[in-house]
């Protein structure tokens, strides 16, 4: 009986994989947001890149320094343009109704999508677009079929051409390469890196406290270790003259 | 204890004694409440259950002080506790973690209720009031999951509070009555706010000591589902029983300790439990135009979902789901055998309560599946059907055999034996 019941225990707390968004076949950020070096490459590429258009209005940006590892004064000269005031958000200028003019979206805000579509989601999205000459902002990506979204790091990787397989009399997009003669500053190697930044940086974005609710969390179970063999032993003793 | 003794005591406890009877509480309930010594593992839960509700009342009080009750605000006031508010972030993820942990202890509290016969006379009132705090639960539950106002906060509100609209002639009346509106609003993220935190939690506290009371008039039912006040020694106390405190209250902290290492595990390393506790698309927020891909309630109402979904009629499905709660709470008539515990029980009433478990479980499964996914070559619905019949069968079943004598039990001892 205690056997079953334990199974019964450990089924339920333990965890199915619960991929968000779709797509069978993400690539794995292998985030971790303890790496600061990582996650200060991400902010630089994320304000340089990402906030051009994505806000990231739940963000502070006086809450980057505990997670990166770095100085308010830094943050402020490295990735801060325009008027800083404590405790301002990390919010953009454009306005939502003129980019849904230009793009056809509205560019979403970018707090949470590490949580809500998954890091892994992200860093495919990031290594998914093609040059399309039929898309009306001459970009697709093969995640996100029409995404409204242009390759803003083009520069860095290359301008991606698409493979394509056909499938029942249809061509479908079945991979994606840079051609040698489109290739950008960065290697696939370092633009993998640079992707994996940026996302490593939006999961600690999605939840700032991350890292250290981990850290926390290895003292909070020793303790409880420890509390509950003294409460076996305790129970152990008081039971001695049961039976 | 005689009266003559706690009041010639004296001191503060002396003096409050005599005007309020806190040392006779005391040892009624705790003090000289005599358990039967055979507790096994499954008796843990009901005094987890108290712990979690406890952790649920007081986590909920610090989250209320800096959340904001508006469709204009209330996400945005989820994503100010988890970071801006000084270890807001842990008192938010013990309450999400601590709900779904709730429905795990009290699953488990239930399914003990079900091994030992502890719902059969005279314990019927004790296990009434028990699922009247399950059916306020679901309703805390739900009314607690719109409140983060994110997609699935949204559209899960928006399909449940749907079935409503599904009764006949007053359906629709009905659930525009629920949401104060023709569509889910401000209104409705108010009115569910006000229930979650005073209505709902009142009530389940008031039927908790209910449920309590009950119980400790009676006494509590064991392993081997024998009477222990049947033998009481020459100072009157049951032979098999022990006092609740210290045994109970050093073995139930143990117990304590073991439950918090995984909850623990949880809240600090897996919050989201793979999507399971926190879903996935409830960080976004609730968007009255976008229908999220696929909508499914937190796995504690799958089993019931599931029965909802096998049912090809609407009206029928809501009807299934209602009287698979409803059922529940006739147990104690349906089983007419005068053995409790599963211990001394026909081999067939070990199979059907052996299925129940297993479909209650597959049921709640099937229910996080899209209807049309296949497994051995069967749809999700044919699968849920095959289940929910399962799930009825077991009342049926219990009923036939035990109204008509066919279950061959086995002689149960007269005392407890371990």
């Amino acid at each position: 009986m205690k056997k079953i019941a334990l199974c019964v225990l450990l089924g339920l707390f333990s965890g199915g994989a619960f991929a968000a968004g779709g797509g069978g076949d993400l690539m794995d950020a292998q985030v971790d947001v303890s790496d600061t070096a990582s996650l200060q490459r991400g902010a630089k590429l994320f304000a340089n890149n990402c906030m051009g258009c994505h806000s990231a209005e739940y963000m502070r940006w006086n809450a980057l320094p505990e997670g990166l590892g770095v100085s308010m004064e830094t943050i402020e000269e490295t990735l801060i343009y325009g008027s800083y005031q404590q405790g301002d958000m990390m919010n953009v200028a454009m306005r939502g109704a003129d980019a849904a003019d230009w793009f056809g979206a509205e560019p979403p805000d970018l707090s949470l999508t590490a949580r809500s579509r998954g890091a892994d989601w992200v860093y495919t999205y990031l290594n998914s677009f093609y040059r399309d000459p039929d898309a009306s902002i001459g970009w697709n990506n093969q995640l996100l079929a029409n995404s409204s979204m242009p390759h803003v790091l083009w520069r860095l990787q290359g301008v991606p051409e698409p493979t394509y397989e056909e499938q029942g009399g249809e061509l479908l997009v079945a991979g994606i390469q840079v051609p040698e003669a489109q290739a950008g500053t960065l290697s696939e190697a370092e633009y993998h890196q640079a992707t994996r930044d940026i996302t490593n940086f939006m999961a600690f974005v999605a939840e700032p406290v991350r890292a250290k609710r981990q850290e926390i969390g290895v003292w909070v179970i020793g303790f409880l270790v420890v509390f509950t063999a003294l409460a076996y032993l305790l129970k152990r003793e008081y039971w001695r003259d049961i039976h | 204890m005689s009266d003559a003794t706690t009041k010639a005591q004296g001191g503060l406890l002396g003096w409050v004694d005599a005007r309020f009877p806190l040392t006779k509480m005391w040892n009624e309930h705790i003090g000289e409440y005599y358990a039967p010594k055979n507790f096994n593992f499954w008796y843990y839960f009901g005094s987890l259950a108290l712990f979690v509700l406890v952790n649920q009342l007081l986590t909920g009080i610090w989250l209320t002080m800096n959340y904001n009750p508006s469709a204009a605000g209330a996400f945005a006031s989820v994503e100010y506790i988890m970071r801006d508010v000084e270890w807001g972030w842990l008192i938010r993820y013990m309450h999400s973690t601590g709900a779904s942990a709730f429905f795990v202890v009290v699953y488990l509290h239930m399914f003990r209720a079900l091994l030992y016969g502890s719902y059969q006379k005279p314990r019927e009132l004790i296990w009434i009031f028990g699922m009247i705090i399950y059916l306020v639960l679901m309703g805390e539950a739900f009314m607690g999951y719109l409140l983060p106002w994110g997609q699935m906060s949204f559209w899960g509100a928006q399909v449940i509070i749907s079935l409503f609209g599904a009764i006949p002639g007053v359906g629709e009346q009905l659930a525009l009555w629920i949401r104060g509106d023709f569509n889910i609003s401000g209104v409705t993220l108010n009115r569910f706010f006000a229930l979650h935190v005073v209505a709902l939690p009142l009530a389940l506290v008031g039927l908790v000591v209910f449920h309590i009371l009950a119980l400790h008039e009676v006494g509590s039912n064991n392993p081997d589902g024998v009477n222990i006040k049947e033998h009481k020694g020459s100072d009157g106390k049951p032979k098999d029983g022990i006092p609740f405190h210290p045994y109970y209250t050093v073995k139930d902290t143990f117990g304590l300790g073991v439950f918090l290492i995984f909850f623990a595990a949880v809240v600090f390393f897996a919050p989201e439990m793979g999507g399971y506790f926190l879903e996935p698309p409830n960080f976004e927020p609730a968007n009255p135009l976008q229908t999220p891909a696929h909508i499914a309630p937190v796995w504690y109402f799958t089993a019931f979902y599931s029965i909802l979904r096998a049912i090809p009629d609407k009206f029928g499905g809501v009807l299934a789901m209602g009287l698979a709660i409803f059922l529940l709470f006739l147990l104690p008539w349906i089983d007419r055998g005068k053995v409790r515990s599963i211990r001394y029980r026909g081999l067939g009433h070990k199979i059907n309560l052996g299925l129940f478990a297993v479909a209650f479980v597959i049921l709640s499964y099937l229910g996080l599946q899209a209807p049309s996914d296949l497994y051995l070559g069967l749809s999700v619905t044919l699968w849920a059907q095959i289940w929910t019949a399962v799930y009825f069968g077991f009342f049926i079943f219990l009923f036939a055999y035990t109204a008509f004598g066919f279950e061959r039990t086995r002689p149960v001892p007269e005392r407890v034996t371990d």
